[in-house]
């Protein structure tokens, strides 16, 4: 599972869209990861032209490193969306569950560093548990349940922390090494990262529970007359997606060092943006985990580079914001070119 | 499997009571019934959507719960919906299979050989998708038969097939009914229900009459002959179903010329005279639908004129179109006929709301009063008028959907399939409304797959095939074989 560390890794995408001999159906998600990677190519060439150092090892780790939280985030938002579905409160998760493995590990640096990652996760999936609880069996929008729990975790990360701070100095020495080691040169966030995407990805592809996903955010009513249980599979897609926020929160934690209540604040939007961009339809149904993935990974690459490039951070924004419009109107201009291309092949079929 | 006794009501509406019968392994049951009879309500208690409020189902003599779809499906019922009920995003072959996949090592989705037995279930059918392809753009035929391919994928003791013909053609339809005589043959049980008497005396060993959510009678087909079905089913005797009224014909009301729109038809010219009744023939898929829709103005055509009483119609803007007295009734009430959260009343005046309102202000009595005559003209049932349009039968709906139309006051009414899925009693009561707006002086332009009703209702036919007109017939001359042959694109009608 220890793929090329590089960015620009097309493999996941392609790997099991071969498998399944698609034509119509896996190209364009396959284009859209295809251009993901070159948009990425190409800033991180024009950038490296500008300024040679923007490739220097330690740039390439912060940018990776830079991209671990966003990415695995995305992939978990990526599960909700195409479900029909969002989840809006993960930047919240992330710093409950960020402080909460913090707390753990300096109330008890005996215990294994092991154990405060498992209480980062739990905490993350306890608050999953709440928000697919409240959309799956009180059957209320998520946009307006996430939106609540929001400032609900935001506001329990507050009352925990009650104005106190972890600093990296109270934690084990163990801990904040996972943020800091690398294997063959890969900083081991990124690798978690990696496998959380490929992982993932397979999952949604590969199994019948994760189908089961994207034919509810395909067509909900199709999907309950076709014995699907819908609400237990947004129940597990709001957990999966809790537990990835926790873990980010933990990743976070231990690359930091120092943490207070105010982590991850307004993370959410970002996160939706990576996911949009990386082409999962925020209507459900389509999209891939990879395409979130490359995304972030775009997205991230975006913020580092801007600065070494001296553009105004005022464009930043901007920028992100021109992307997102750029993805949906590529998506409706493959869309109906698709729709096009398959009328014509009907005609000369029958 | 047996129903014994079950009832069911939504709210005030009584939908089913107290209704009990057999299905049998090796036997085709056809269940028949005007439109909210009840018969939709028969097949969602089989198919575990409802539970009933009384009674129960029995299989294999023993009583059986069936409280989700998923219990339905263990239980070896297998369900082809009315409406396609299939997933736009996800690949024909995963629509077929969901949650059924073949597996491989590890619990994982064995893709190819999930698309291999796709292909032979078309080969059974005798059709060919591409299994690869999503499912979204598909015609309604199509969705239909890879409905009819999921059911039998599933190898199911119980089918139950709730009108999968209504947007099929006359080839499809043989496949079709080959395919589930297979069926039978291999001893399952299978229950069917559908408009065509035609298909419901080939395909049927019984049948079962229902009558506003109530048994009437059950008879071995052979018994049985169409007068005595459509007595009982209606209750009364039905006057002709198609009231066809002697006109002769005013100005040319609509001029199509050399209409094309890429990839959907070509070159597509006709005209309509006031009392005229123009019916549009062809198989699904030939173009018919989309040439109207671009009359209308809801697509934009590529090139070509649309002239409404001499006056050429800017492309694509179907506001100019309603001021030019020109009403579409639309092929899919659901989607694009209705919407189907809102009231009977709103609905109904959606299309005059400007008119209705006083200084901007829309109220409810005034949608009330408007809708109420339309209502009584057209013998709308609906418990209120403030329901949601939703809770109405298909026909209900059906006619909600004329009312909304004719009273704009149109000089052309456009109509898309006016009778897919209404009942006998519907279908004729929708004739003679044709007729009578017909006989006023209104242009008309139907499309439909119906033969009979083609042939029954229209003073011209044009047919066509694969997005062109193939033939223009006067009534006289149409005839089953003649339209059929220019369905088909073969020469000998074209002359």
């Amino acid at each position: 599972m220890t793929e090329a560390p590089d960015t620009r890794t097309p493999q996941p995408g392609s790997a099991p869209a071969r498998r399944g001999n698609g034509r119509a159906n896996r190209r364009l998600p396959l284009a859209r990861e295809t251009g993901l990677v070159l948009a990425i190519a190409a800033l991180v060439a024009v950038t490296w032209l500008y300024n040679p150092l923007f490739l220097s090892e330690q740039s390439v780790r912060d940018i990776l490193l830079g991209a671990t939280l966003l990415t695995i985030l995305a992939v978990g938002q990526a599960t909700v969306i195409v479900t029909r579905s969002v989840d809006l409160s993960v930047g919240s998760v992330l710093g409950l569950s960020a402080f909460g493995s913090a707390s753990f590990l300096m109330a008890f640096p005996d215990l294994p560093f092991v154990l405060g990652i498992g209480v980062g996760v739990t905490v993350g999936a306890a608050c999953g548990v709440v928000n697919g609880a409240l959309v799956a069996v009180a059957r209320v929008p998520a946009l307006v349940v996430t939106l609540g729990t929001l400032y609900v975790f935001r506001g329990v990360d507050y009352w925990w922390a009650s104005g106190s701070r972890v600093d990296a100095a109270d934690l084990p020495e163990t801990f904040l090494g996972i943020g800091r080691q690398s294997v063959l040169g890969v900083p081991v966030p990124a690798l978690i990262a990696i496998v959380v995407v490929l992982a993932a990805g397979h999952y949604l592809r590969s199994y019948r529970s994760g189908r089961e996903l994207y034919a509810i955010g395909s067509q909900p009513a199709a999907a309950r007359l076709s014995g699907i249980p819908v609400d237990r599979r947004i129940f597990g897609a709001f957990v999966l997606n809790g537990s990835l926020a926790g873990l980010a929160g933990v990743l976070y934690a231990a690359r930091f060092g120092s943490v207070d209540a105010t982590v991850g604040t307004g993370m959410e939007l970002e996160v939706v943006a990576a996911a949009v961009v990386g082409g999962v339809a925020i209507f459900g149904g389509s999209g891939t985990v990879y395409g979130a993935a490359l995304g972030a990974v775009l997205l991230s690459t975006i913020d580092a580079a801007l600065p070494v490039l001296q553009i105004n951070q005022f464009w930043q924004q901007a920028v992100v914001g021109l992307l997102i419009l750029l993805a949906i109107g590529l998506d409706r201009l493959l869309a109906v070119r698709a729709a096009r291309r398959l009328r014509a092949g009907r005609h000369h079929g029958d | 499997m047996a129903l014994v006794d079950v009832a069911k009501s939504f709210g005030a509406v009584q939908a089913l009571r107290g209704l009990s019968m057999d299905l049998r392994p090796g036997r085709v049951h056809a269940l028949v019934g005007e439109n909210g009879a009840g018969k939709s309500t028969v097949v969602k208690a089989i198919a575990g959507v409802h539970l009933p409020d009384t009674g129960h189902v029995e299989i294999d003599g023993q009583r059986v719960e069936l409280t989700t779809p998923a219990d339905a499906q263990r239980a070896g019922v297998a369900v082809i919906y009315q409406e396609p009920t299939l997933f736009p995003d996800l690949s024909v072959a995963e629509n077929i299979f969901m949650g059924r996949q073949p597996l491989g090592r590890g619990r994982r989705i064995d893709y190819a050989t999930m698309r291999e037995r796709t292909e032979d279930l078309f080969a059974r059918l005798g059709v060919y998708i591409d299994p690869d392809r999503p499912a979204s753009g598909l015609s309604i035929a199509d969705q239909q038969l890879i409905e009819i391919a999921k059911a039998l994928s599933r190898d199911a003791r119980v089918l139950v097939m709730d009108e999968p013909t209504a947007a099929l053609s006359g080839t499809e339809v043989e496949r079709m009914f080959a395919v589930t005589r297979s069926l039978r043959d291999n001893g399952a049980a299978i229950l069917f229900i559908s408009h065509r008497f035609d298909e419901i005396f080939a395909l049927s060993d019984e049948i079962t009459v229902m009558r506003d959510g109530g048994f009437v009678s059950h008879a071995p087909t052979a018994e049985l002959d169409i007068d005595t079905v459509v007595r009982l089913m209606v209750g009364r005797e039905v006057t002709t179903l198609f009231p066809k009224q002697e006109v002769t014909p005013g100005e040319v009301l609509l001029e199509v010329d050399g209409l094309t729109r890429d990839a959907a038809f070509e070159d597509v010219s006709f005209s309509v005279r006031a009392g005229e009744i123009v019916a549009l023939a062809g198989l699904v898929g030939a173009g018919r639908s989309e040439v109207v829709r671009a009359v209308f103005g809801v697509d934009r055509h590529d090139s070509g004129t649309v002239r409404v009483a001499g006056r050429t119609l800017p492309r694509g803007r179907p506001a100019a179109a309603m001021e030019a007295g020109l009403a579409l009734v639309p092929e899919d009430r659901r989607q694009q006929g209705l919407v189907m959260e809102l009231s009977v009343q709103r609905n109904a005046t959606l299309t005059r709301r400007w008119a209705l309102s006083r200084l901007g202000v829309l109220t409810g009595a005034a949608e009330r009063s408007a809708t109420r005559s339309w209502a009584r003209r057209l013998h709308v049932k609906a418990a209120r008028l403030s329901d949601a349009v939703a809770t109405l039968s298909g026909g209900n709906q059906q006619k909600v959907v004329l009312a909304k139309w004719l009273a704009t006051g149109p000089r052309v009414l456009l109509i898309d399939e006016p009778t897919r899925g209404i009942d006998v009693s519907t279908k004729a009561e929708v004739h003679r409304l044709l007729s009578e707006l017909a006989a006023d002086g209104m242009a008309v332009v139907m499309v439909s797959s119906e033969l009979p009703e083609v042939l029954g209702m229209a003073d011209r036919v044009l047919v066509m095939h694969e997005g062109r007109v193939t033939a223009e017939l006067p009534r006289a001359e149409a005839s089953e074989e003649s339209v059929m042959y220019a369905a088909t694109g073969q020469r000998e009608a074209a002359a």
